[in-house]
């Protein structure tokens, strides 16, 4: 499908996304941290990217950045386009459920005093409300009285397929799954997994956010790799193979190896603290290869073998 | 379900034990005598065997413990006793009084409710903006203002200076009892309900205001958002749904500050509700007449605390649902 897929003029494009937060520490000192800096990502119609990142990174910021849905003290430079279009905050609330629609990761974002028919029928902004939930809850197997049902009645599998129907429930072109398999029994993950492929073989964008490295490689056409705020590689999902010798960056490497099907090594260290970033680049403290060039300049994003990637020495 | 009222009715049962009884030890040990305030101006008149007389026909000649178990067995007949100051039947005059003091803590407890809550969307809707600012200054304001001193400053504005209302008084003085009407009682109602619901929107609008910001600040306002909702939808959609059952349970479990805050406004404003009656039956040792005041308040309160508790069993679906499983 990616062959495909890739010839098409991408949906989505980010280029240059930083966001950073205000907070107003003791004493009214105010301190900005960084959360997202300098990211990159694109999208085409029927392609599915996943972000994968550790867990509690900030992928979820990246999320609510395109949907423009960031709380008031976030402060969001570089630029976005839909469809080829600037995404200006004024866009995005008019292109919010109906071409950009979030999968989010908990039935905690479903309102808990709604019965969870309404709730999907008011995913759809203008269609045939109640039949069209009624279609589609049919689609998902969710039984006729699933309806009715409060958000805490649902079991997890009917809840993650309760979610996955307030975006198939929209017209939505882009499809953002923030997380959607957390912690799930294997067979749920599974299920949702082709819900997603489903989504985009019918010709929707879906950009799955995951820290789970294995479910991307299932699902998805291409890899985003994000750490400490930012994509350091995007790669298609093929080159995730043998000792990673393929992958371009040396966190993706060190990622792919750390999976317990292959060595089972993990990274050490930790992600740096998105409060104190140091400059040059953020892997470099736990980078084997890293340079004093590492340390001094951050590394600009590189196109390589049909991918991208942010390391001076990546080939 | 049946579990829970029965409790419930237990615990009513001790509060009503237990208040009674602490009300007449209150009273046994005050200074007060109730024969001396009966008698009063009479003093000099009167005797010392008739003031024996007079305390052995109350009974007061008995020990405390024989005085509340024959009031309590008398209550349990039905018969609330005599009051002393007005020599008429405690449940009477309660009866007349309460409908006074009813009318007064409806109107404004209807008036607290609908404009708190009004004010608490208000400034949640708007957080952080001039209008959140004024309308929690606003409320801070009232909240920390002696309702006696703004009972007072009501009265002084617009019964004396602007002479819109009576001053006092819960009908015009000098007409006869079947030539008042609706709206002269209504006329003097007003002032007093106005000055009792305005300092309980204080309340009502911060707690408003605070459930709302948090609703707001939710996962599934957020993916609401998400789904393209406007503000407005929001709060029509998600924010009443799920602010309106704790504002109205707070609403009802707020009777006791309701009642307190009568007692004072009846006695700024010299209305005759149970608040006044109850002042009077304290000052003046009236003890059939406190105790039936404050059986007939605790009930009240008991009341709205009970509503608050079974509208949330019988409307939050998460509990509702609960029930029905167990
Ligand atoms: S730029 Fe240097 S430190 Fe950063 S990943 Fe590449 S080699 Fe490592």
């Amino acid at each position: 499908m990616s062959a495909t897929a890739n010839t098409d003029k991408p949906l989505l494009e980010v280029s240059g996304l930083s966001v950073s937060f205000i907070q107003y520490a003791a004493g009214l000192r105010q301190r900005t941290f960084q959360a997202i800096s300098n990211l990159n990502a694109d999208i085409r119609p029927g392609e599915i990217l996943a972000v994968v990142g550790a867990s509690g990174s900030g992928k979820s910021i990246l999320a609510h950045a395109i949907l423009g849905i960031l709380p008031g003290n976030a402060l969001v430079s570089g630029s976005m386009s839909y469809a080829g279009q600037e995404l200006t905050p004024k866009r995005q609330a008019a292109l919010r459920g109906r071409e950009i629609a979030l999968i989010p990761q908990s039935v905690n974002f479903l309102d808990p005093l709604m019965r969870v028919g309404t709730q999907v029928r008011f995913s759809s902004p203008n269609g045939n409300g109640t039949a069209m939930q009624r279609e589609i809850f049919t689609r998902y197997q969710l039984a006729a009285g699933t309806e009715r049902l409060y958000p805490f009645q649902l079991s997890g599998g009917m809840a993650r397929r309760v979610l996955v129907a307030t975006a198939a429930a929209s017209p939505a072109r882009l499809i953002i799954a923030d997380e959607p398999t957390p912690g799930l029994h294997p067979a749920i993950v599974k299920e949702t997994l082709a819900h997603l492929r489903e989504l985009s073989a019918a010709g929707r964008a879906v950009m799955f956010i995951t820290h789970d490295i294995n479910a991307a490689l299932e699902t998805a056409d291409r890899i985003a790799v994000f750490y400490a705020g930012t994509t350091v590689e995007t790669a298609p999902a093929g080159d995730f193979c043998g000792e990673g010798e393929r992958l371009r960056h040396p966190y993706s490497k060190a990622l792919w190896q750390a999976l317990p099907q292959n060595d089972f090594r993990p990274v050490p260290g930790s992600q740096p603290s998105p409060a104190d970033l140091l400059p040059g680049c953020l892997f470099a403290p736990r980078c084997r290869l890293s340079t004093l060039e590492c340390a001094s300049a951050e590394p600009a994003l590189r196109s390589i073998r049909g991918g991208t990637v942010r390391c001076h020495h990546a080939a | 379900m049946a579990l829970f009222l029965c409790g419930r009715v237990l615990r009513l049962l001790t509060l009503l034990v237990a208040v009674s009884l602490l009300s007449f030890l209150l009273l046994s040990l005050s200074p007060i005598d109730p024969v001396r305030a009966y008698v009063g101006a009479d003093m000099l008149r009167v005797g010392p065997e008739q003031w024996a007389n007079i305390a052995a026909y109350w009974g007061l000649d008995r020990p405390l413990h024989e005085r509340f178990f024959r009031w309590g067995a008398a209550i349990l007949r039905g018969d609330w006793g005599v009051s002393m100051i007005f020599r008429r039947p405690v449940l009477e005059i309660i009866g007349e009084r309460a409908v006074a003091s009813l009318a007064l803590m409806l109107t404004a407890w209807i008036f607290s409710g609908i404009f708190g809550f009004a004010l608490g969307v208000g400034a949640a809707m708007k957080q952080g903006t001039w209008i959140d600012r004024v309308i929690k200054w606003y409320c801070l304001t009232l909240a920390s203002t002696p309702s006696f001193w703004f009972g007072l400053l009501m009265l002084l504005t617009f019964a004396v200076w602007l002479g819109w209302f009576p001053v006092g008084l819960g009908v015009p003085a000098g007409v006869l009892a079947h030539e008042v009407t609706l709206s002269d009682r209504l006329h003097h109602l007003l002032l007093p309900a106005l000055t009792l619901g305005i300092t309980g929107v204080a309340g009502v609008a911060l707690h408003t205001r605070q459930k709302l910001i948090e609703v707001l600040q939710s996962d599934y306002v957020l993916f609401a958002k998400a789904r393209g909702e406007s503000d407005l939808q929001l709060l029509r959609r998600h924010g009443l749904r799920n602010i309106a059952l704790p504002a109205i349970t707070l609403q009802f479990a707020s009777f006791s500050e309701l009642f307190g805050g009568s007692v004072l406004a009846e006695q700024v404003f010299s209305y005759p509700g149970l608040g006044q009656t109850a002042v009077q039956a304290g000052l003046r040792g009236d003890v059939p007449l406190l105790l039936g005041v404050v059986i007939f308040s605790a009930l009240f309160v008991f009341a709205g605390n009970l509503t608050a508790e079974l509208l949330y069993r019988l409307i939050d679906p998460r509990l509702k649902l609960k029930e029905r499983y167990l």
